[in-house]
């Protein structure tokens, strides 16, 4: 398993990374080589700009500072038209599943094939099918996204997110709410699609058991900088006091469990000790 | 002074919301030349917001032609001039009441509609979805949207018109016995083509078209990505739809008359 990629081997180059949303400094100053053909996590605590990060390296969000550079290609420079190809290179796989409402299953896996090629409607339907089957929701082709479960719904999404063989996928938080069976099938999914077709995954999950199965490399990010990183099996066991705290689920730490607030005792209206 | 400053602060906001309105506007026009390679998309968007309020505009527009000539029949009958009652029904039908009041059912009915579903569409991330899919939203969701409120609403407008005269006729010649003869001949000669028509029913519905398709388009698409955001931008939809109806049809019909 890959601890740190060569330059050459780096898919996703993030140098310097600073991003302030609503005065809160989410990423001071971050770096980050995500490296070419690997299943990489992005762990750390809710809230610390995970899935933003995700938003930055599809042009969703632009950062006040700093270089994101997906194949080479500095994200925040694109035209327009540049990022939609780029984009057309590039599965997301949503928290919510994000299915078009008004179509079906698959026509929701179709679409971006409708959208972006002119294919015989047969090879469009074999596709589809193949995509759908991965996933093993053939059997649910006609069915609305309303009929579906969440599990369900995602494993559409994962299917329409990977219609087009892109280079890079994007997962935000691909196991919640998976029953164990989707979720194995999930997990070998992702790693099938890295080592068969070289897909480079990028997965953001705090699920580590699920993780240690399926990725080469984690990193926990957490006050706006990568805090630790390295192979998912011993990573827990570097000792500083970001990974203790986080793989040992402490509410003691360097990351607060409470939300900064004032007094404790004058909130609930008890006299203060010594007054 | 807080009052001041609250007033302040709404009448800046209010312009805020127009320019960003207008600078939305601009944003669809440019993409209108990327939406036509979703002609289908746009047809859908044409059955949903013209074809599906033809229901409401055809009871509205009969209910309306028949209220109208039952009230001028009473008052022209103090004048003797009943005759005249089917004229003034298509005079006031063709340049305000046709327009204004298709405009104001097609706000109802499809505006929030549209803000609905294009609020929803961005709270259920299916708006981001698609940008992710190097589909454009501007040219996928709000263009064909826009163009189907452009078109409907004369369509629409005509049949309110055509239903309106209807009733008008059936009130005024099948009920109080107003001579069909006199009652078309009348109509017909008074009703100028280009001064009722054309700039009555034609231009003031394309205007109030394309302005309740914006508004509506315009709220789904910054509708705050809650069930509250959807539920206020859907009212937003109604209230600023009507106030720039009836402001818009006193500017167009002082330039028109």
């Amino acid at each position: 398993m890959n601890a740190a990629a060569s330059p050459d081997d780096t898919l996703i180059r993030i140098r310097g990374l600073t991003t302030v949303l609503n005065g809160k400094k989410v990423f001071d100053a971050l770096d980050m080589d995500i490296p070419r053909g690997r299943v990489t996590a992005i762990m750390g605590p809710s809230g610390t700009g995970k899935t933003t990060l995700l938003k930055h390296i599809t042009g969703q969000m632009h950062g006040d500072a700093g270089q994101i550079l997906v194949d080479g290609r500095n994200v925040p420079d694109l035209s327009r038209e540049a990022l939609y190809a780029l984009r057309e290179k590039i599965g997301y796989l949503f928290q919510n599943s994000a299915l078009l409402t008004d179509f079906d299953v698959f026509e929701n896996v179709a679409f971006p094939l409708r959208q972006h090629t002119k294919l015989p409607e047969v090879l469009i339907r074999n596709l589809v099918l193949t995509k759908l089957q991965a996933v093993g929701l053939r059997g649910a082709a006609q069915l609305m996204p309303s009929e579906l479960s969440g599990g369900m719904a995602r494993r559409v999404a994962l299917a329409r997110a990977i219609v087009f063989d892109p280079m890079l996928i994007l997962y935000d938080e691909p196991f919640v709410g998976l029953d164990p069976i989707a979720l194995n099938q999930v997990l070998k999914l992702i790693r099938t699609l890295n080592e068969t077709l070289g897909i480079t995954s990028v997965l953001v999950a705090h699920e580590l058991e699920a993780i240690k199965q399926v990725a080469d490399h984690i990193f926990l990010i957490a006050n706006g900088k990568v805090v630790a990183q390295g192979d998912p099996r011993t990573i827990a066991d570097d000792g500083s006091p970001w990974t203790r705290q986080f793989f040992g689920g402490d509410a003691d730490g360097p990351v607060p469990f409470q939300y900064p607030a004032g007094d404790y005792a004058e909130a609930l209206g008890f006299p203060r000790s010594g007054a | 002074m807080n009052a001041r400053i609250e007033r302040d602060n709404v009448v800046t906001q209010a312009l805020g919301q127009i320019g960003n309105c207008g600078v939305f506007l601009l944003q669809i026009l440019a993409a209108i030349p990327r939406s036509l390679r979703y002609g289908r998309e746009t047809v859908r968007q044409l059955w949903f917001v013209g074809a599906m309020s033809l229901t409401i505009i055809m009871t509205c527009g009969l209910f309306v032609g028949m209220v109208l000539e039952l009230q001028l029949y009473h008052v022209l009958s103090m004048f003797g001039s009943t005759s005249m009652s089917g004229t003034v029904v298509a005079i006031a039908t063709y340049r305000e009441l046709g327009p204004v009041v298709t405009a104001l059912l097609f706000a109802g009915r499809a505006g929030t509609a549209i803000t609905a579903e294009i609020g929803l569409m961005r709270a259920t991330d299916q708006i981001s979805a698609m940008e992710l899919m190097a589909v454009d939203p501007l040219a996928y969701v709000a263009a064909p949207r826009f163009l189907a409120g452009l078109v409907a609403m004369p369509l629409l407008c005509c049949v309110f018109c055509a239903l309106a005269v209807f009733g008008g006729h059936l009130v005024g010649v099948s009920w109080l016995g107003i001579d069909n003869g006199t009652f078309w001949s009348n109509m017909t000669a008074t009703v100028d083509v280009w001064q009722d028509i054309v700039s009555g029913v034609i231009w003031k519905s394309l205007a109030f078209g394309a302005v309740v398709a914006l508004i509506a388009v315009y709220q789904g698409y910054t509708a705050p990505p809650t069930s509250e955001g959807v539920a206020y931008a859907t009212t937003r939809t109604v209230v600023a739809s009507s106030i720039a109806i009836l402001a818009l049809d006193f500017v167009l019909t002082a330039f028109l008359m």
